[in-house]
C-alpha cells in the first residue's frame, strides 16, 4: 500500500494525487489503513461490545434483585445448562460478572475509548496526514477485533467463560477444578487478553511516536489540545504497564498448562493434593494490579482529554489552567505507577507496605481535585452551550467527583478494611471510572460524530439519552455506597442466606429497574448513532465552532486529510471569546497578524520583535478600550 | 431537516408495519413452530395444537428457539432439556418487546410534536435551537434539587439501615475516622454540584452573551492544590496511624492474645482453638487425609491438643488474634461488625487481632433484634457457593467461653492417634506415652 510510503512525506506537497490508488471494498472498510476508518472501527467494535456485556449485567441484576424468581425465557437463550428453569446458575453469574468486568474495562473503555479517539483525534488535531505506521495501526484494529471474537467465543465452550472475576486472581483462574469457568473458557480469556495487549502496544507505539514526530509546522507541545495531551500520556501508561500483564498471564498460562507453580503453592483442591509448591498468589496481584491500576487511568484520562476540550468549546471559554491540567495528567501518570498496592491492603501483603501504598494513593487525588475545580472554573461566566456532548461532558465532571471522593474510603487502608471488595468499592468504581468514562466516551461522540460519518446526529434523541443515562447511573450506583458500608460483598450470587442483607433485596429491586430503564436508554443513542449515518443533517465545516485544526479539513473524509498543504498552527487551542475579536472563536490556524485587536502581551512568550509590532500597532489604531489583564 | 426527520418516522411506521405483519402471519409460522417441536421431542406435540396462545409467539422468538434447540441437544439428558417452555413465555416476552417498541413509537411521536412545536417557533421568527438547549439547563437546577434531596433520604435511610457502630476496640477507631472522611466528602460532593449545576443555569448560552476570557488565575489554582493537599495530608496520617496500630502489633500484644485458626476452603470455614498450651500445631498440606482435613503435623505436639470449634466464639474485652489460612484458593475472613477483614492465602499465615467489646448479647439488646448474630463471611470470589460461606460469630463473657471451650472437640482423635502410632513405629517411648495421655 502506498499509505506506508506517505505517511512520512505528510509535510511534502506531492501528496496532491491521493486519488491515484484505487481501493476495493476490502481496503477501504475493512483493511483499511485510513485512521479515520480505524477509528470508526474501533467505534463500532466497541459500541457492540458494551452493549453485549450491558446486556450480561441485566442478566445479572435479575438475579440480583429476584433470587427467588424464575425467568423461563433465559433458559431459552442460555441454555438449560446455565439456566436451569430459567435461574441463573451460580457459577455461571460468576461467569456474567467476570466477562462483563473484562469486556467493560477493556474492550469498551479502554480499545473503544482511547482506541477511537486517539486513531482520529491525534493525526487529525495535530496536523498530520495518517498515523506515523498505519499498518501497525491497522494490526491494532485486527489483534482487538480478534481479541473480542476469542471473548465471545467464550460463550460457547461447554465448560463456560472465565468466571474467576475480571482480576482472575490464582488460585482460582488456575485450577480447572476449583471452578468450571477455569477451564477451557479461561484459555480463551487469556489468549484473548494476549492478543488485547498486542493490539494496544501497537497502538500505543504509534500514538507515542506520531505525536512526538508528526505535529504540523507551529503546533509545539504547549499548542497541543488537552485531547493530545490525555492521549499521549495514556499511551505512555498503557506502553510501560500493558507488558507486566502479559507476564502476569504468561506466567499464569504456564501454571495452569505446563505445571509450573510461579502462583500456586499448598493447595488442596476438593480432597485433592496439588504438587505445587512455592509459589505465591500475592504475586499475581503485585503483577496484575502494576497494569490495573494504570488502567483505570488508561480508562479515564482520555475521558478527562474529551471533556476538557468539549466543555471548553462550549462555554466559549478557554479551559481554565491549561497548563495546570496538563501537568495534573502528568502528575496523574507518574504517580499512577506507585499506587497498585492499595488493591492489595487486606491480601496478606506486608502491612507497611500498605500504609506507603495509601500516602501515594491519597495524593493522588490532588491532582485530580485540581482537575475538578479547573473544570469549574471553566463553567464560571461562559456562554454555556448545551449540546448533548456538552452534557455527557458535564455528567462526567459529576461522576468524578462523585466517584472520586470515594476514593478517599477505598484509598484509605484503614477504612479499606471493611470495604474492601464490598459494594461500596463497586460502587466506587462504576461511578469514577465506568460512568465516567463512558459518560467521556458518549461526550466524544457526540461531538466528533460529524467529523467521523460527515452528518450531526439528533441532539433531542441525545438530550434523552443524557438525562435517562445521568439519573440512572446514578439510581444504580449511589444506592450502592450503602450496602458496602453494611458489608454486602461484591460477587455474590444471591443476599438470601444472611438476614443481615435482606434488608438490601428491595433496593436489589430499585437498582435492577433502574439498570433495565437506563439500558434501554441507550437504544436512543444506538438509533440516533446509526440512523444518523445516512439520514442525519450534513454536518458543515465546522458545527461547534472549534478551534482545533480537525475542523479545518473538508467533511468529506478524502485521504491524507487535508486537500492541500497541512495548515500551519500559530496559537493554542482555547482562544475561544478573546476580547476585542469579533467572533467568539479564533482557530489555532489563525495568525496573530489577522487579529490584531484581540492580541494579548502574553501571546507572544516574551517575542520582543512581535511584541514590537504589536506596540506599534496599537498606536497606530484608536486607543483601544481598557483590555481586561488577567 | 424536517424532510429527514420525516423519513425517520416513516421508518418507525415501516417496522411496525413489518411486526404488524409479523403478527398476523402467525398462521403459518404457528405450523412451523408445530413442526419444529415434534421434531424435537413427542411429547410437545399436541401442546401445539391446544395453545392457540403460543401463536403469539414473536418472529424473534421462534427463530431463536431452534438456535437454542440445537445448541442444548448435546447437553439434554434426559426427555426434555428445559427448551419446551410454555408458551406463555414466549407471550410475555413478546408483550416485552412490543412494550418497549411502543415506548419508542411514543418517544417518535413526541418528537414529531416537538418538531411542529418548533416549525411554528420558526414561522413566528423564534429561534429553534436555543430554547431547547437551555431546557438542559432548566434541567439541572431540578436534578440538582431532587439529586440533593435525594441523597439527604438515602442519607438518612439508607445510612442509618447501613451503618451501626462497631464491636471492637479499633473498629471504633475506623468509624470515627469515617464519619470524618463522610462529613468532608459530602461537603466537598454538595458544595461542586451546587456550583456545578448551578453555574450551567446562570451562564447558559444567550445571543447577547460573550464568555469571560478567563485563561488561567495561579493564586486560585496554587489556593486549590494546597487546600486538598493539606485536607489529604491530615487524612493520611490519621489513617497510616490507624492502621499501623490495627495491623502492626507488637509482640508482646501478640503473645497476651488468644491464638485462634480459621481455615477456608471451598466453601466452608474451619476453626481451630488452641487447647491449653495456647499453641496451634503446624499444618503441612502433603498430610490432608480424609480424616485429617486440614493437614496437621501431628508431629508437632502442639496440635495434640488443639480444639475445632463449631462456631467462632470469642470472649469479650480480651484480645483474639486469627490466624488465617486457606485449603484451595483465595477466601477472605471478613466480619463486617467487627471491621475486620483479612485474606486468607493458600500457603501463607496471615494474621489479624482484635479486641471484642461487644458481646452477642450486648448487640442483641442494642439493635432490639434478638435474633441478631454477627457473621463472618468469605469475601473473595471462590467459586459457586462463595455466596454462602459463612460462620457465626459468638462474642460471650469469658466464664461462658471457658464453658463452650471445654465442650468442644479434639483434632487429635482416637482414629487418628492411632494412624499416627502406626506412623511412629514406637522408636520414642516418651512421646508414646505422652501420646496415651494426651488431650
Amino acid at each position: 500500500m502506498s499509505n506506508i510510503a506517505s505517511a512520512d512525506t505528510h509535510s511534502l506537497d506531492h501528496h496532491d494525487g491521493h486519488g491515484h490508488h484505487h481501493e476495493s471494498f476490502w481496503t477501504k472498510y475493512v483493511f483499511s489503513q485510513d485512521h479515520k476508518m480505524i477509528a470508526k472501527q474501533f467505534l463500532i467494535t466497541g459500541i457492540i461490545m458494551a452493549v453485549f456485556a450491558m446486556v450480561l449485567s441485566i442478566l445479572f441484576r435479575l438475579q440480583l434483585a429476584w433470587p427467588d424468581k424464575s425467568f423461563p425465557i433465559l433458559e431459552l437463550f442460555l441454555g438449560s445448562k446455565w439456566a436451569e428453569g430459567g435461574r441463573i446458575n451460580p457459577e455461571f453469574f460468576l461467569a456474567l460478572v467476570t466477562i462483563h468486568g473484562t469486556i467493560m474495562v477493556f474492550f469498551v473503555l479502554t480499545a473503544g475509548l482511547s482506541g477511537t479517539f486517539s486513531n482520529l483525534l491525534i493525526p487529525y488535531q495535530l496536523g498530520a496526514r495518517d498515523m506515523a505506521s498505519p499498518f501497525m495501526n491497522m494490526l491494532s484494529y485486527w489483534f482487538f477485533f480478534a481479541a473480542c471474537v476469542v471473548m465471545i467465543s467464550s460463550f460457547f465452550v461447554e465448560s463456560g467463560p472465565a468466571s474467576a472475576g475480571w482480576t482472575i486472581y490464582p488460585p482460582l483462574s488456575a485450577v480447572p477444578k476449583a471452578i468450571s469457568g477455569s477451564g477451557l473458557g479461561m484459555t480463551l480469556w487469556l489468549t484473548s487478553m494476549v492478543m488485547f495487549i498486542i493490539s494496544q502496544v501497537l497502538g500505543g507505539t504509534n500514538y507515542i511516536s506520531t505525536i512526538l514526530n508528526m505535529r504540523t509546522k507551529g503546533m509545539d507541545l504547549w499548542k497541543m489540545p488537552l485531547t493530545i495531551w490525555a492521549f499521549f500520556l495514556t499511551a505512555i501508561v498503557g506502553l510501560l504497564s500493558f507488558p507486566v500483564l502479559v507476564s502476569a498471564v504468561v506466567l499464569l498460562i504456564f501454571d495452569r498448562s505446563f505445571g509450573t507453580s510461579f502462583y500456586l503453592s499448598d493447595l488442596v483442591i476438593q480432597g485433592q493434593i496439588l504438587p505445587n509448591e512455592g509459589g505465591s498468589p500475592i504475586l499475581f496481584q503485585h503483577l496484575f494490579w502494576f497494569l490495573g491500576h494504570p488502567e483505570v487511568y488508561i480508562v479515564l484520562m482520555p475521558a478527562l482529554g474529551l471533556t476538557s476540550e468539549v466543555i471548553s468549546t462550549n462555554s466559549r471559554k478557554p479551559i481554565f489552567g491549561y497548563h495546570a491540567m496538563v501537568y495534573s495528567l502528568v502528575g496523574i501518570t507518574v504517580l499512577s505507577f506507585i499506587v497498585w498496592g492499595h488493591h492489595m491492603f487486606v491480601t496478606g501483603m506486608n502491612p507497611f507496605l500498605g500504609g506507603v501504598f495509601m500516602i501515594t494513593t491519597l495524593i493522588i487525588a490532588v491532582p485530580s481535585a485540581v482537575k475538578s475545580f479547573n473544570y469549574l472554573a471553566t463553567l464560571w461566566r461562559g456562554n454555556i452551550r448545551f449540546t448533548p456532548a456538552m452534557l455527557f461532558a458535564i455528567g462526567m465532571v459529576s461522576f468524578f467527583i462523585s466517584g472520586g471522593l470515594t476514593g478517599l474510603y477505598v484509598g484509605n487502608s484503614a477504612l479499606d478494611i471493611n470495604l474492601h471488595d464490598t459494594y461500596f468499592v463497586v460502587a466506587h468504581f462504576h461511578l469514577v471510572m465506568g460512568s465516567a468514562s463512558i459518560f467521556g466516551m458518549l461526550c466524544g461522540v457526540y461531538h466528533w460524530y460529524p467529523k467521523m460519518f460527515g452528518r450531526m446526529m439528533d441532539e433531542k434523541l441525545g438530550y434523552l439519552h443524557f438525562w435517562l443515562t445521568f439519573v440512572g447511573a446514578y439510581f444504580v450506583f449511589f444506592p450502592m455506597h450503602f450496602m458496602g458500608i453494611d458489608g454486602v460483598p461484591r460477587r455474590y450470587y444471591a443476599f438470601t442466606e444472611f438476614p443481615f442483607m435482606e434488608k438490601w433485596v428491595s433496593v436489589n429491586i430499585f437498582i435492577t429497574w433502574s439498570a433495565i430503564i437506563a439500558g434501554l436508554g441507550q437504544l436512543a443513542f444506538l438509533w440516533n448513532f446509526f440512523t444518523s449515518m445516512r439520514f442525519g443533517k450534513v454536518a458543515p465545516q465546522n458545527p461547534w465552532g472549534s478551534n482545533t485544526l480537525e475542523w479545518t479539513t473538508p467533511v468529506k473524509h478524502i485521504h491524507g486529510n487535508w486537500p492541500g498543504e497541512i495548515p500551519t498552527v500559530y496559537r493554542w487551542p482555547y482562544d475561544y471569546s478573546k476580547p476585542g475579536h469579533d467572533e467568539d472563536f479564533i482557530p489555532q490556524t489563525v495568525p496573530f497578524s489577522e487579529t490584531m485587536s484581540s492580541n494579548l502581551p502574553h501571546d507572544f512568550e516574551g517575542n520582543p520583535e512581535a511584541e514590537r509590532i504589536q506596540r506599534e500597532w496599537e498606536l497606530a489604531n484608536k486607543p483601544l478600550p481598557e483590555k481586561e489583564t488577567e | 431537516m424536517s424532510f429527514i426527520k420525516n423519513i425517520k418516522f416513516k421508518t418507525v411506521f415501516v417496522l411496525a408495519f413489518i411486526v404488524a405483519v409479523g403478527l398476523s402471519d402467525r398462521v403459518f409460522s404457528q405450523e412451523a413452530d408445530t413442526s419444529l417441536q415434534a421434531s424435537d421431542t413427542t411429547v410437545v406435540a399436541d401442546t401445539a395444537s391446544v395453545d392457540t396462545t403460543a401463536a403469539a409467539a414473536d418472529t424473534a422468538a421462534t427463530s431463536a428457539a431452534p438456535a437454542a434447540r440445537t445448541g442444548s441437544t448435546p447437553e439434554a439428558t434426559t426427555d426434555d432439556s428445559g427448551v419446551n417452555l410454555d408458551p406463555q413465555v414466549y407471550m410475555n416476552f413478546f408483550y416485552g418487546l412490543l412494550l418497549v417498541f411502543l415506548i419508542c413509537v411514543l418517544v417518535g411521536v413526541i418528537g414529531k410534536i416537538i418538531q411542529v412545536y418548533e416549525l411554528t417557533r420558526r414561522m413566528n421568527g423564534k429561534d429553534t435551537t436555543l430554547y431547547m438547549r437551555n431546557f438542559n439547563a432548566q434541567m439541572f437546577i431540578v436534578a440538582l434539587v431532587l439529586g440533593l434531596y435525594g441523597v439527604y433520604w438515602s442519607y438518612v435511610h439508607h445510612g442509618a439501615q447501613s451503618f451501626k457502630a462497631a464491636a471492637t476496640e479499633h473498629g471504633a477507631r475506623i468509624d470515627t475516622m469515617f464519619i470524618i472522611t463522610t462529613i468532608i466528602c459530602t461537603v466537598v460532593l454538595v458544595v461542586m454540584h451546587i456550583a456545578m449545576f448551578s453555574f450551567a443555569y446562570i451562564y447558559r448560552e444567550r445571543p447577547t452573551r460573550k464568555a469571560y476570557f478567563y485563561p488561567h488565575n495561579n493564586t486560585l489554582e496554587k489556593i486549590w492544590t494546597i487546600i486538598p493537599a493539606v485536607t489529604l495530608t491530615v487524612l493520611v496520617l490519621f489513617g497510616f496511624f490507624t492502621w499501623r496500630s490495627i495491623t502492626n502489633v507488637s509482640e508482646e500484644d501478640q503473645k497476651n492474645a488468644i491464638l485462634i485458626e480459621v481455615v477456608g476452603e471451598q466453601f466452608a470455614w474451619t476453626v481451630r482453638y488452641p487447647g491449653r498450651d495456647g499453641k496451634i500445631g503446624e499444618r503441612n498440606y502433603r498430610l490432608t487425609t480424609p480424616l485429617n482435613g486440614l493437614g496437621i503435623d501431628f508431629n508437632d505436639k502442639n496440635s495434640w491438643d488443639d480444639q475445632l470449634g463449631s462456631e467462632i466464639v470469642i470472649p469479650v474485652n480480651k484480645p483474639v488474634r486469627f490466624q488465617i489460612g486457606s485449603k484451595d484458593i483465595l477466601h477472605s475472613f471478613y466480619i463486617p461488625d467487627f471491621r475486620v477483614q483479612m485474606n486468607a492465602v493458600p500457603g501463607m499465615k496471615t494474621y489479624f487481632q482484635f479486641t471484642a467489646t461487644m458481646t452477642t448479647e450486648e448487640m442483641r439488646d442494642k439493635l432490639g433484634d434478638y435474633n441478631y448474630d454477627f457473621v463472618m463471611l468469605c469475601n473473595k470470589i471462590c467459586g459457586g457457593g462463595h455466596w454462602n460461606m459463612q460462620k457465626k460469630v459468638r462474642v460471650v463473657t469469658e466464664k461462658e467461653y471457658q464453658a463452650w471451650l471445654n465442650e468442644q472437640p479434639y483434632f487429635f482423635t482416637e482414629d487418628l492417634r492411632k494412624e499416627f502410632k502406626l506412623s511412629q513405629t514406637g522408636d520414642n517411648e516418651a512421646d508414646a506415652s505422652l501420646l496415651a495421655n494426651a488431650n
